[in-house]
């Protein structure tokens, strides 16, 4: 919701009685650039502020952002009152998530023309992994067991591993998983069977 | 505000005016009148004459043992001098709610056989980067007459104070029995600070840092705890952003058998925690630290062992932590959520889906802090099953203000409509309607404290359009227990002719970007006879309403405002009128040399030793 045509709109020219307070090189320090006469603040509303009515009129905030630098609403110092540790500690979160890469593996399947590439984190654990695979290639994977592998069906998914071994899924904890899988193959008919059974 | 829940009653309650000056010596004392000792009352003293007034400064002394609560003791020392010396003797725990308000030195003379002392520092607003840095609040002063002037000092709770090392390890030589710490968003300290108290105050019971600023000196300080047998039964270091040695942690929990709360850093692993909740089983409050693996532990065995762990601790009644939650771990608490109490979900980034099953055990919570990534669905679900719910605090996941937010006016109906013992609600939001605001003023008639923030600046009702005026006059109309209020979104002169209408009992009024004139802190000042603590930013008050306050600035712990429409003279005016108000005109920016018309912040508070002498460069007093 585009904020600035929206005071627009209702015709408050809130922006005209809006203080701010802002220091040099912060976000906001753009908008300062522009002096707000003081009468402008005593009357309330009467006087429009020049940079936004010049330039951001309603809808066309692109071209505003582009000519003016300051967004619609620049962020202000200290608002919304939050505390800064408090917002420290959900970034460095967000940031953990955003900057380490997705580990894409290949997923192939026995018989399909081509294989897939698949992003391993976006999965939070097996029985999303799996139903994820299921919709790809279509087809059931069965009930898993530690005994008897995958039960009650032609597929078995398996991984490589880092030591370039073939393995079952599902039976390392999600985290080892994710860090030791290089490629994962679908199996299908009896060579499956065979690695369920367990030898 | 993000306090400790269970520190959040000392932020109530403040003390009435300190007597100005001390009652004037005159040889003949009395019990009867209100301070002028010169009158003398034939009844009183028919009893008295018998006896010299030792004895019956004695008795007083023995009676006055009991009296607690901070008002009834500032009530009876107005009493006449002899009540007044009777309870200066006696006053064991001491509270100062603006660390500038009297010297140190006066405190200590007035009151000589303290145990515990509470100290606030920075105003609020302070906490979102208002107040340029080193503007004060120095614990310095106050820990260097302490040191001399009480030496059984046992507690020291400390707000919004500027700490350093060199203090806390004067506070660790000097008292002997000390036995709690509590720093509150404190900084100016470091590891090698709290190694110096671990590692002096051999008598320590509690040890709590929250949302304090931790410099990382490098310092073990985890290991400098002595070697035997610990009185610790409280030990928070959630805020501590560095990482601890988790064998000296593991060792300082066993040899702790008294501990029964437990915050740890978001440095400890769900691994770690379930070792340290195997060895401590009689906790009652646990802060899980990350709540999440560290980097390729195997996952398998500690998710089974995390629930029986939690199983094992049958006493929590407090959980907090989950900062780097591992959601698949959830689970593990569902053994303890019918016996909580408190849960502070509010660095979890989880969805409603996620909450449910852990919120529909907990039949019993009474506060609950969470983020808006639960969405009003999730709101709902609390609202079905937390019929206890008394302190409610939603803080949003990404908090700024154009954004389509995931909580609204339904999710908090929706706890209006559920939760109808509500005493305490903090809520951040994108979009409100004046009609849930009235909802909530209907359903929740015992509502204490109502903060609400939407956080569009001028943000009117998203439904009707109108100004969010209607929804708060409800409040301080229908809540007549409100004695704290936050206010947001677009708001006219209206809403404030409403607090200063039916606010009697409003004591903390927060005002950011609202009203359109001076009528409007006008309303507030003379309609608002318990105020105390007035903070206002970005908004359109200029001298004329800053005048209309003269008569109650006295009453007063503080008068915060910034980007207003003050004037230098304005400022003087006030100071000039009432000589003991300190009126500290400060400068946001500090390069600024130019100081445009308007002043950039307004800090005033009564004090009974006039201008401090700590002023920082950016600092006027006029």
């Amino acid at each position: 919701m585009d904020s600035k045509s929206y005071d627009n709109d209702l015709n408050l020219n809130l922006k005209a009685t809006e203080l701010r307070l802002g220091l040099p090189g912060s976000d906001a320090s753009e908008d300062q650039a522009v002096p707000v006469p003081s009468s402008a603040l005593n009357k309330k509303r009467a006087l429009p502020e020049k940079s936004e009515e010049v330039i951001g009129s309603k809808g066309n905030t692109d071209d505003a952002e582009k000519i003016t630098a300051p967004p619609a609403k620049a962020q202000i110092v200290g608002w919304p009152p939050v505390r800064s540790y408090r917002k420290n500690c959900l970034q460095a979160n967000k940031i953990s998530e955003a900057e380490t890469p997705g580990i894409y593996v290949k997923v192939s399947m026995d018989g399909a023309p081509y294989l897939r590439k698949i992003d391993l984190k976006v999965y939070k654990g097996y029985p999303d992994l799996l139903k994820a695979l299921e919709s790809m290639f279509k087809f059931i994977v069965g009930q898993y067991s530690e005994r008897e592998g995958y039960k009650g069906s032609d597929y078995a998914p398996t991984y490589e591993d880092k030591d370039g071994d073939w393995m079952l899924v599902g039976d390392v904890p999600w985290e080892m998983f994710m860090s030791s899988c290089k490629k994962l193959r679908i199996m299908k008919g009896s060579e499956a069977r065979g690695l369920g059974c367990g030898v | 505000m993000g306090e400790d829940p269970s520190s959040s009653q000392m932020s109530e309650d403040d003390d009435r005016s300190p007597p100005l000056d001390p009652i004037s010596s005159n040889k003949a004392r009395n019990c009867s009148g209100s301070g002028c000792p010169s009158s003398s009352s034939s009844s009183s003293t028919d009893y008295i004459i018998p006896y010299p007034d030792q004895v019956l400064e004695n008795v007083l002394e023995n009676v006055l043992c009991f009296l607690t609560a901070r008002q009834d003791r500032n009530a009876a020392s107005l009493v006449c001098k002899s009540w007044y010396r009777a309870e200066a003797l006696t006053r064991s725990e001491l509270f100062i709610g603006n660390c500038y308000a009297v010297s140190p030195r006066r405190a200590t003379d007035r009151f000589s056989r303290v145990r515990a002392v509470s100290i606030k520092g920075k105003p609020r607003f302070a906490d979102f980067n208002l107040m340029p840095a080193h503007w004060g609040a120095h614990f310095g002063p106050w820990v260097s007459a302490m040191a001399k002037a009480y030496p059984w000092l046992e507690k020291v709770y400390l707000k919004r104070m500027s700490v350093t090392d060199d203090d806390l390890a004067l506070l660790a030589e000097s008292f002997p029995g000390f036995k709690e710490l509590v720093l509150v968003c404190c900084d100016g300290f470091g590891t090698s600070g709290l190694a110096v108290v671990a590692s002096k105050c051999r008598q320590l019971r509690v040890l709590d840092l929250i949302e304090s600023e931790v410099i990382d000196d490098d310092v073990d300080w985890i290991c400098c705890f002595p070697e035997s047998q610990t009185c610790l039964e409280s030990l928070m270091f959630d805020c501590v952003e560095c990482h601890v040695n988790f064998e000296a942690l593991e060792r300082l929990v066993i040899r702790s058998p008294s501990l029964k709360k437990l915050r740890l850093n978001r440095y400890v692993s769900i691994g770690q925690l379930h070792h340290l909740m195997v060895r401590a089983p009689q906790l009652t409050h646990l802060g899980t630290g990350s709540f999440s693996s560290s980097e390729g532990n195997a996952q398998g065995d500690q998710e089974l062992d995390c629930v029986s762990a939690f199983a094992a601790c049958k006493s929590i009644v407090c959980l907090s932590g989950f900062k780097e939650i591992f959601v698949d771990q959830l689970p593990a608490i569902y053994p303890v959520c019918a016996n909580l109490t408190n849960l502070n979900f509010s660095y979890a980034n989880i969805s409603a889906e996620q909450l449910k099953p852990v919120i529909r055990n907990c039949h019993k919570l009474q506060t609950f802090w969470v983020l808006d990534s639960v969405c009003d669905e999730g709101l709902k679900a609390v609202a079905a099953t937390c019929k206890e719910l008394r302190e409610l605090r939603v803080f949003p996941v990404d908090p700024r203000e154009d954004i389509e937010g995931p909580v609204s006016e339904i999710g908090f109906q929706a706890i209006s409509e559920g939760c109808r013992k509500l005493q305490s609600i903090l809520y951040f939001c994108q979009r409100m309607t004046n009609e849930a605001v009235k909802a909530m003023s209907r359903n929740c008639p015992d509502l204490v404290v109502f903060r609400l923030c939407i956080m569009g600046r001028h943000r009117p009702d998203h439904v009707t359009g109108e100004s969010m005026d209607e929804g708060f006059g409800a409040i301080v109309m229908n809540c007549k227990k409100l004695t704290r209020l936050a206010v947001s979104g677009l708001l006219t002169d209206q809403a404030f002719s409403y607090i200063g209408q039916y606010g009697k009992l409003v004591r903390t009024l927060s005002v950011a970007f609202a009203g359109d004139s001076d009528m409007a802190l006008q309303y507030v000042l003379e309609g608002c006879p318990k105020l105390q603590k007035l903070e206002i930013r970005d908004s359109p008050f200029g001298d004329s309403a800053l005048r209309s306050g003269l008569h109650h600035y006295y009453n007063m712990r503080f008068l915060w405002m910034s980007s207003c429409l003050l004037t230098r003279q304005g400022c003087r005016d006030i100071a000039r009128a009432l000589p003991r108000l300190v009126v500290e005109v400060i400068k946001s920016d500090q390069q600024q040399v130019e100081t445009g018309e308007y002043v950039d912040i307004l800090y005033m508070y009564r004090s009974l030793d006039g201008q401090r002498d700590d002023i920082p460069k950016f600092v006027d007093i006029l």
